[in-house]
């Protein structure tokens, strides 16, 4: 018990530094090539660079390797492999708008070193009602949770700020709901993923001086999901990343199609004079979590992010009281 | 505007425990016979997988009706 206890503390301390030290080099390095987009919720426009992918995985690797080298896990291994394809999809879509389409099912193809390392049972666990064991659907289910989770950690990257922060709250509870359910050694491998987010977030909280792009949201998305997968939390992982579900349910439900934000013809929110966010009165416009936080009257971003932020603490603490009751069956 | 999105993400779980409790307590029990072992596996898993998507398609219509209900006066606008 002991060694696992120092693993976790090195390996959660590697994932903290490594993009701690990386990402300000990055945003560096992206500024001189002139990799930066505009931040157009900022009075001005501010130039910020992007994509934060590359340290968010170097972070990630960093950890889970050191992990891998102690333990030997094929569940490890299951969440470096396909978190780092997560990441390629990612890069690629940052480099080139690719279509709405190409991710959903790039996705899925990275979902493939799961299935082929064995690290995945074949039973879901429900809180209260026990599991079903369902072999084969199970296998589609793998394919299908990957480009859910890393679309929906996407589409929350709207306010600066907004996708590493709700990412640390939602993996921490993720991390908590594991060790409940006993799963120690994924709990542990779990660590790296709200430790990267925390660390990102110092750079690209408001005002951001860095955004994640494509490849980081899919590569945080693409670990939730994994671990949720070999860690057989999955109901619970649903729930921690409730509201991200519901602004991607929103969203969809308004346009009926899949569809990049860039592809769209008017924007859920406009600007007030003084710069704070409103609701915006297009008909034509999707509906999503920052267009309803707003209705009620104008907000700056950062109160939009910190509403985000409760909302992930309240999905967290439903989450954490799943994972109690899973262990209880009725 | 805010205390209703906190509800609907109540909602949403309450749903999600109420969603398992049926897949646990009446689609997983269900056991097809006599078709030859691995015809009775494949059509075991297709019978349940076809309710489950009915289910999925069943959830998001519910929640659908609720998000308008909830939302109405903002949707509307």
């Amino acid at each position: 018990m002991l060694d696992k206890t120092i693993a976790a503390i090195v390996i959660s301390a590697i994932a903290f530094v490594t993009v701690y030290a990386i990402t300000p080099i990055l945003i560096k390095n992206l500024e001189k090539r002139k990799l930066v987009v505009k931040d157009y919720n900022r009075v001005g426009g501010a130039m910020v660079a992007r994509p934060g992918g590359p340290s968010i995985l170097a972070g990630i690797l960093a950890s889970e390797l050191v992990l891998y080298a102690l333990f030997s896990s094929v569940e490890v291994l299951a969440i470096i492999l396909t978190t780092f394809l997560a990441f390629l999809v990612g890069l690629a879509d940052d480099r080139k708008v690719l279509g709405g389409w190409f991710k959903p099912l790039a996705l899925a193809a990275t979902a493939i070193p799961i299935i082929l390392l064995g690290a995945h049972g074949s039973h879901l666990d429900f809180p209260l009602f026990g599991s079903v064991n369902i072999p084969e659907l199970y296998l589609a289910l793998i394919i299908i949770m990957i480009p859910i989770t890393g679309n929906t950690v996407n589409s929350i990257d709207v306010l600066n700020g907004v996708a590493s922060g709700f990412m640390t709250i939602a993996s921490f509870a993720l991390t908590i709901s594991l060790f409940i359910v006993h799963h120690y050694d994924i709990a542990i491998a779990s660590l790296p993923l709200g430790f990267v987010s925390l660390a990102f977030y110092r750079y690209h909280k408001f005002p951001s001086r860095i955004f994640p792009g494509d490849s980081g949201a899919l590569t945080l998305g693409a670990m939730y999901g994994t671990i949720a997968i070999v860690g057989h939390v999955e109901i619970i992982a649903a729930v921690a990343l409730l509201p991200a579900v519901i602004n991607s349910f929103l969203f969809l439900s308004s346009v009926k199609r899949i569809v990049e934000h860039r592809q769209l013809k008017s924007s859920p929110v406009e600007h007030t004079e003084d710069f704070k966010l409103k609701a915006t009165e297009h008909k034509d416009a999707p509906v999503t979590l920052v267009r309803l936080i707003v209705a009620n009257g104008p907000m700056t971003e950062k109160e939009v992010g910190f509403t985000i932020f409760k909302l992930a603490l309240f999905s967290a603490a439903l989450a954490i009281i799943t994972a109690f009751m899973t262990g209880i069956k009725i | 505007m805010k205390g209703q999105i906190f509800l609907y993400v109540f909602i949403m779980w309450l749903m999600i425990l109420g969603g398992g409790g049926l897949l646990v307590l009446t689609i997983a029990p269900i056991e097809i016979h006599g078709f030859g072992r691995y015809s009775d596996e494949f059509l075991d898993s297709g019978i349940k997988a076809v309710i489950a998507i009915f289910l999925v398609v069943l959830w998001i219509f519910i929640m659908s009706k609720i998000k308008n209900w909830i939302f109405h006066k903002q949707i509307r606008n």
